[in-house]
């Protein structure tokens, strides 16, 4: 009898800290790791996979999508519906951005966005301008490792 | 002296409204899970899903589980996030899943020229069930599969129409 309650009391403590984790979560901010170095120098500046930089990911800015040119975001990807990435913003709306071959003009509701690392970055230039609705968040500090903390400005 | 029993009054006080306060805190936190997560109702409204929905604006029950698990069909009614508005909600119906082909008249209410196009990987077409006045892939071309958020359920407002949408 004993040993049911304790797995019932740990069971629901555990589903409770789910729950409200998932709601801190979503709705104040969240912790995620920078994979891949499309954001050098800013993120990741070595190749070393063991020392992924961990970063802050706001989410108050989802209530009405005010954005900025010049945040690093993190969004769902337009072409792989599982994948995620987080990369800068440097096209608003209405704004003109000029790729290889001519000019292109952000479309309402959309953004460009752009590594920080052109050579090795899968970007707006690959896939053009994403839905503002695809954006997940936007980070604003470095949290690990201890010796990079630092806040994203911009 | 005799502050330092007001301040164990008030010790049992505070700690039977931390009490409460974490309770209702944790109710949130469940209601928000399960409007996120599971299930919620939304009310839609607009000419666009004519006949399906009603133009004054209906309540529907939406789930939030198929799109997770990449179970969005042809001829499912999804909440979709605006392409051209992330503040918006749009509901509309999916007519192709990735891969497909698909044509569609350019204009409905002049002439019959016809636009084909073939629904790019990771996203999917949505168009209103009323041609003539619906905003939809037709306008906004094909939509990330990602900016669906939810499947329509059953509509439970009004009363005379309750049930299964089709």
């Amino acid at each position: 009898m004993g040993i049911q309650t304790l797995i019932w009391q740990v069971t629901k403590k555990a589903f409770t800290g789910g729950i409200i984790g998932l709601t801190i979560s979503d709705r104040f901010c969240s912790v995620v790791p920078v994979r891949g170095d499309s954001m050098s120098p800013t993120f990741n500046p070595q190749r070393d996979s063991y020392l992924d930089d961990y970063v802050l990911v706001d989410k108050f800015c989802l209530k009405d999508y005010k954005f900025a040119r010049g945040d690093v975001v993190v969004f769902s990807s337009p072409s792989h519906y599982k994948e995620r990435y987080i990369k800068r913003i440097v096209g608003m709306p209405g704004e003109w951005i000029s790729s290889t071959e001519d000019v292109i003009r952000v479309p309402e509701g959309h953004c460009w966005v752009e590594g920080d690392n052109k050579a090795s970055s899968l970007d707006s230039r690959t896939f053009g301008p994403i839905p503002l609705g695809l954006i997940g968040g936007r980070v604003t500090r470095v949290v690990w490792p201890p010796q990079r903390l630092s806040k994203i400005g911009g | 002296m005799r502050w330092l029993r007001y301040l164990n009054q008030w010790r049992g006080t505070a700690k039977e409204a931390l009490e409460q306060v974490s309770i209702v805190a944790k109710f949130l936190c469940l209601i928000h899970v399960t409007d996120r997560y599971i299930i919620s109702s939304t009310h839609v409204q607009g000419p666009s899903m004519l006949p399906t929905l009603n133009l004054t604006g209906d309540v529907i029950l939406a789930e939030h589980l198929s799109h997770r698990f990449g179970k969005i069909g042809l001829g499912d009614i999804v909440l979709v996030r605006s392409p051209t508005d992330p503040t918006r909600m749009v509901t509309k119906r999916v007519l192709g899943l990735e891969g497909h082909r698909l044509s569609f008249s350019a204009d409905p209410l002049v002439g019959d020229s016809s636009i084909s196009v073939v629904v790019p990987k990771g996203h999917v077409w949505i168009q209103g069930d009323n041609l003539y006045a619906s905003t939809d892939s037709r306008n906004f071309g094909p939509v990330p599969y990602n900016l669906i958020e939810g499947k329509a359920l059953l509509r439970v407002w009004p009363p005379r129409f309750f049930g299964s949408l089709r």
